[in-house]
């Protein structure tokens, strides 16, 4: 058994792409491999700046012999026939076997040399490999055929045990020299086999494995900072970022000067974190420190004093520029920035940035007023709203557009805005995706759900919703945002009513007397578009949102199968209680009995009484459909005949637990509903044990069938229970 | 280390760095443009299969980054040197930083990085892979493999190295402030040869230019690049592509285009350059194919 090595040297390898570029390498090298029949007993693969390197280890000298047999024709087949098969396999008449009247071929395939098959694998791979970007180089580029590699390659290591595996591709031909680290050891290398490439690279300053690095980086700059009296403020993105840039990372701790920190900490750690890939520190009390931590990619002569000299200047000129914005920002009230928003296309159907604010903040007064978000003052939701997007054209934002909001926030605060509108300008475009805070504030809520409503009626009402994996406009994490914050703060929003109130925004803003009958005809159809579109969008969100929550899907769709519902909380209510209820005995069983009557009813053809399972079967399960959620059951309480007794016990138990499960829907108590129904599993049992419901009588007959519907319509009360598996 | 070079110093020795190792040393273009990219040197000779060695000086006009003369990083009017080598030679990045080393930068003390910076310039229809060269933190020069220039892909692809010179002078000098860089060794400082030109021309940038006057320059100078395209003179019509995106830059800097009108202004000038390579690979293309048989545009 022998190990392979393969080292792919190159220009500086962006740091984004190498821990991806890695994986690849292996993946598809696994693959070229297969197709031999040949498989590593290990693999490992490493990354660093300038090079992708690949250690298989355990490989064969060959690959297996393989014995391939053809079959031909029948002995005594037509003459042509064994012509015919002759020139196909290229075979003589008394090289063939036969087996049972059949003539075979045999053809013994001997092994290949396994470094034959690594040295046709080596450019198949590279001429195959998926970055993200690749681009052509130097004299071969003269044609666009030219090999691509995501910067010019420089040199191939490829080593089979301590043999060189010979390739050539883009003018690089294969051997065993490398070269170290660009600036301590700039000369040849050279490689004896797998064993030593990791140990020499290692003399020459290059440490080749990226998980080695980042942990050096993580505990220097954790170190440099101890020492200084702080804390790191750890950073993952970083951590990967800075391996990725360097091959001998030396973490380096600098100083700013501490005026700079009455520029708020975010702005601080956003510029050296986004400009410089600095990590930032704080002090003993928690609070951002005047410090910072480069790293370097030498180990330098004078121990870095000119290093973090360097980087300090970078870091004051940056962080200049950033008090620079700051303070020009801080002199313009935010409501004078207001009227610049009319010169920002929100998009090119859609109006101005302006108008989108008037139409928030007419949402948001309106969700205050109507108290669908308690305790909040309608006059300051309408304020929040209509400074939320001001900052938009600050110097600040404009510099990095990801502090949108948090910016807006601090200039509310500093030009003395009340409390509650600075804090909603800043939180206003939360949550911003999963595990986001969802706020809780009440102006923040009124606004933030504003904001969103309004993008989403806004862009299905000019027909731009998503579609597959496009979303250009995030109206999914739109959604989300929406759900969330209902759900979080358990908001009582009827979604028709906020739909209606979000297009009456759009309305206002254009249509007027003068709009011509085929403008406005064109308009409400747009708005009819956004009835039927946007609640089934709603609803598949919340189905991903609950399935990526844990929740089974069938009871998902169990809910969901009964329609008519546009209040998401009670909905999701409504889920939780069923989910609780199937896990416990009496829910398994219930379920069960039910089956086995919605079976029996169906082979009889006897529909279901109640409007949900028809808009279940009609497949619109949305959140739209208005229609009765309660159904009555269709029973008759009196029998023309003397029951059996597990009869007479069956209709008891629905008639005491029809109105209980009713009533405690009606006051959306639905585990107390799922208890009252819970009471029917012992009769239903008991029924099917000692009932016929198929008898000679037709009498017994549809009134057996009568019980078996009003158990299965008391059911559905709760759940389509057809949907729920097991 | 040695006394750090001047700024004119540190030119002198990039031009003799740069033409010992087979550059023509070139003079600036004598037009208003954005970046050294614009001038003709660096995007008509990167179309086309022959070789071309090149490295000049070329002032950059950046009317939006005018700050008065009063901030020590950032002005409106400032010196690219640019060296353009194609096809891409196999030591690039070896000649490059030979370059840093010749104007004193010590590689024992400093930490030089390459970080990856795609470059695209909309106007030119161009892009190029490559990276922002830091040293110790700082972007120094711009590094590029162009892969496509006024939409024609780049056969063969050259190399392209930006330097910023105020800000190595900054570093190699360790001045905070650009206007106290040594111009030359006998005590002239770049604020003297320029303090007053930042402050004026950032008045006239930002205050007085005649706007009504620029757009309607903006127009004829699209309409000059048409007529020189109609009579088969891509030379000309570049020049009057690069003035075009010069006054947008200037209207820019007034602030009399919308966000919607950006999109539009900056189409038209790729359209401009698009047409002027485009007719630039019309007129070569015959000189070309017959000296590279089997290359096509």
């Amino acid at each position: 058994m022998t190990d392979f090595l393969l080292e792919l040297r190159s220009e500086e390898i962006p740091a984004r792409m190498q821990e991806k570029a890695r994986e690849d390498l292996a993946r598809l090298f696994a693959a070229e491999l297969d197709k031999a029949g040949l498989k590593a007993a290990e693999t490992i693969s490493y990354a660093t700046p300038r090079r992708l390197a690949l250690i298989l280890k355990g490989l064969p000298a060959e690959t297996a012999a393989v014995s391939e047999e053809t079959k031909g024709p029948r002995v005594g087949a037509p003459p042509q026939a064994l012509e015919g098969f002759l020139r196909k396999t290229g075979l003589t008449a008394d090289q063939l076997v036969e087996r049972d009247g059949v003539l075979f071929a045999v053809v013994d395939k001997p092994g290949r040399a396994t470094a034959e098959v690594l040295a046709a694998a080596i450019p198949a791979v590279i001429r195959a490999f998926p970055w993200p970007k690749s681009m052509r180089w130097g004299a071969p580029s003269l044609s666009t055929e030219s090999p691509r590699w995501v910067r010019p390659l420089q040199g191939i290591v490829a080593l089979f045990g301590s043999d060189v595996v010979p390739c050539a591709i883009a003018g690089v031909t294969s051997g065993a020299a490398t070269v170290g680290h660009r600036f301590h050891h700039p000369g040849v290398i050279t490689i004896g086999s797998a064993d030593d490439y990791v140990e020499k690279l290692r003399a020459c300053h290059v440490i080749v494995d990226g998980a080695e690095r980042r942990a050096i980086i993580a505990l220097g700059a954790k170190m440099a900072a101890q020492k200084a009296g702080l804390s790191l403020v750890e950073d993952e993105g970083l951590l990967f970022e800075n391996a990725g840039l360097t091959e001998w990372p030396m973490p380096l701790l600098g100083r700013f000067d501490e005026a700079f920190l009455a520029v708020p900490p975010e702005v601080i750690q956003l510029t050296a974190r986004v400009n410089q890939k600095y990590f930032v520190c704080r002090d003993a009390a928690g609070k951002l420190a005047n410090a910072f931590v480069c790293v370097a990619n030498i180990d330098a002569a004078d121990g870095g004093e000119k290093i973090v000299a360097g980087n300090q200047k970078v870091l004051a000129a940056r962080l200049s520029d950033a008090r620079f914005f700051y303070e020009t920002d801080l002199k313009v009230p935010l409501g004078e920035q207001v009227a610049k928003l009319e010169k920002i296309v929100f998009h090119e159907k859609l109006g101005t940035v302006a108008d989108k604010v008037q139409r928030v903040a007419k949402l948001a007064e309106w969700l205050a007023a109507e108290k669908i978000v308690p305790n909040c003052d309608p006059a300051l939701a309408r304020r929040a709203a209509e400074l939320a997007k001001a900052d938009l054209v600050t110097g600040m934002v404009c510099e990095f557009p990801e502090l949108q909001g948090l910016m807006g926030g601090y200039y509310a605060a500093a030009q003395v805005e009340a409390p509650a509108v600075a804090a909603a300008i800043r939180d206003h475009y939360k949550p911003v995706g999963q595990g986001d805070d969802v706020p809780t504030d009440p102006v923040t809520v009124a606004v933030a759900l504003a904001d969103k409503l309004d993008t989403l009626v806004a862009f299905f009402f000019a027909d731009m919703p998503p579609t597959g994996s496009k979303d250009p406009f995030a109206l999914r994490r739109a959604a989300l945002g929406v759900l969330e914050l209902l759900t979080r703060n358990g908001l009582r929003l009827n979604l028709w009513e906020g739909i209606t109130r979000g297009l009456r925004g759009m309305t206002d803003l254009r249509v007027s007397p003068e709009t011509s009958d085929e403008a406005l005809a064109a308009h409400n159809a747009a708005m009819e578009s956004v009835f039927t579109s946007l609640p089934t969008f709603f609803a598949d969100r919340l189905k991903v949102q609950q399935r990526e929550a844990g929740v089974r899907h069938d009871l998902i769709d169990a809910v969901f199968a009964l329609g008519g519902e546009d209040d998401l909380v009670r909905l999701l209510a409504r889920v939780k209680a069923l989910q609780a209820f199937v896990g416990t005995e009496d829910g398994a069983n219930l379920l069960a009995g039910y089956k086995r009557a919605a079976n029996i009813l169906k082979k009889e053809g006897v529909a279901t009484a109640s409007a949900p399972a028809e808009a279940g079967a009609q497949g619109s399960d949305g959140l739209h459909n208005p229609g009765p959620l309660l159904s009555q059951g269709n029973g008759d309480a009196g029998f023309a005949y003397d029951p059996e007794p597990a009869e007479a016990a069956l209709a008891a138990a629905l008639d005491a637990a029809e109105p209980k499960a009713t009533a405690a829907i009606a006051a959306e108590q639905f585990e107390d509903a799922m208890a009252a129904l819970a009471i029917l599993r012992a009769p239903i049992d008991a029924f099917f044990d000692s009932v016929t419901v198929n008898d000679a009588d037709p009498v017994k007959r549809a009134a057996r069938l009568g019980l078996l519907a009003r158990m299965r319509d008391a059911v559905h009360n709760v759940a389509d229970f057809a949907k729920i598996e097991g | 280390m040695s006394e750090p070079l001047s700024f004119q110093r540190m030119i002198l020795t990039l031009h003799d760095y740069w033409s010992t190792r087979g550059c023509l040393i070139l003079q600036p273009y004598d037009m208003r443009m954005g970046a050294g990219t614009f001038h003709p040197a660096t995007t008509l000779r990167a179309l086309g299969p022959d070789s071309w060695n090149a490295a000049f000086v070329q002032p950059c006009r950046r009317p939006t980054d005018g700050r008065y003369g009063e901030n020590p990083n950032r002005l409106q009017h400032y010196y690219q040197y640019q060296v353009i080598l194609k096809p891409s030679p196999p030591d690039l990045q070896e000649l490059y930083l030979g370059s840093l080393a010749a104007i004193g930068i010590d590689f024992t003390k400093h930490d030089i990085r390459f970080v990856e910076d795609d470059w695209e310039s909309p106007t030119l229809g161009a892009w190029g892979l490559g990276w922002e060269v830091w040293c110790d933190g700082m972007e120094v020069t711009q590094f590029t493999y162009f892969q496509q220039m006024g939409g024609y892909d780049c056969k063969p692809v050259a190399g392209e190295l930006t330097y910023g010179l105020e800000r190595l002078a900054m570093y190699i000098q360790n001045k905070d402030s650009v206007y106290d860089l040594a111009f030359n060794d006998a005590g002239v400082t770049y604020g003297d040869v320029f303090l007053e030109n930042e402050r004026e021309m950032s008045k006239w940038n930002f205050e007085i230019a005649d706007t009504d006057a620029l757009f309607d320059l903006f127009r004829k100078a699209a309409a000059e690049c048409e007529r020189s395209l109609e009579a088969k003179l891509p030379i000309p019509a570049y020049e009057q592509a690069i003035e075009a995106s010069h006054i947008f830059n200037l209207l820019n800097a007034r602030g009399v285009i919308s966000v919607a009108e950006r999109q539009a202004y900056i189409g038209r000038v790729r359209d401009l350059a698009k047409g002027a390579c485009a007719a630039w690979i019309e007129k070569k293309s015959p000189e070309w194919e017959a000296a590279y048989p089997g290359w096509t545009a």
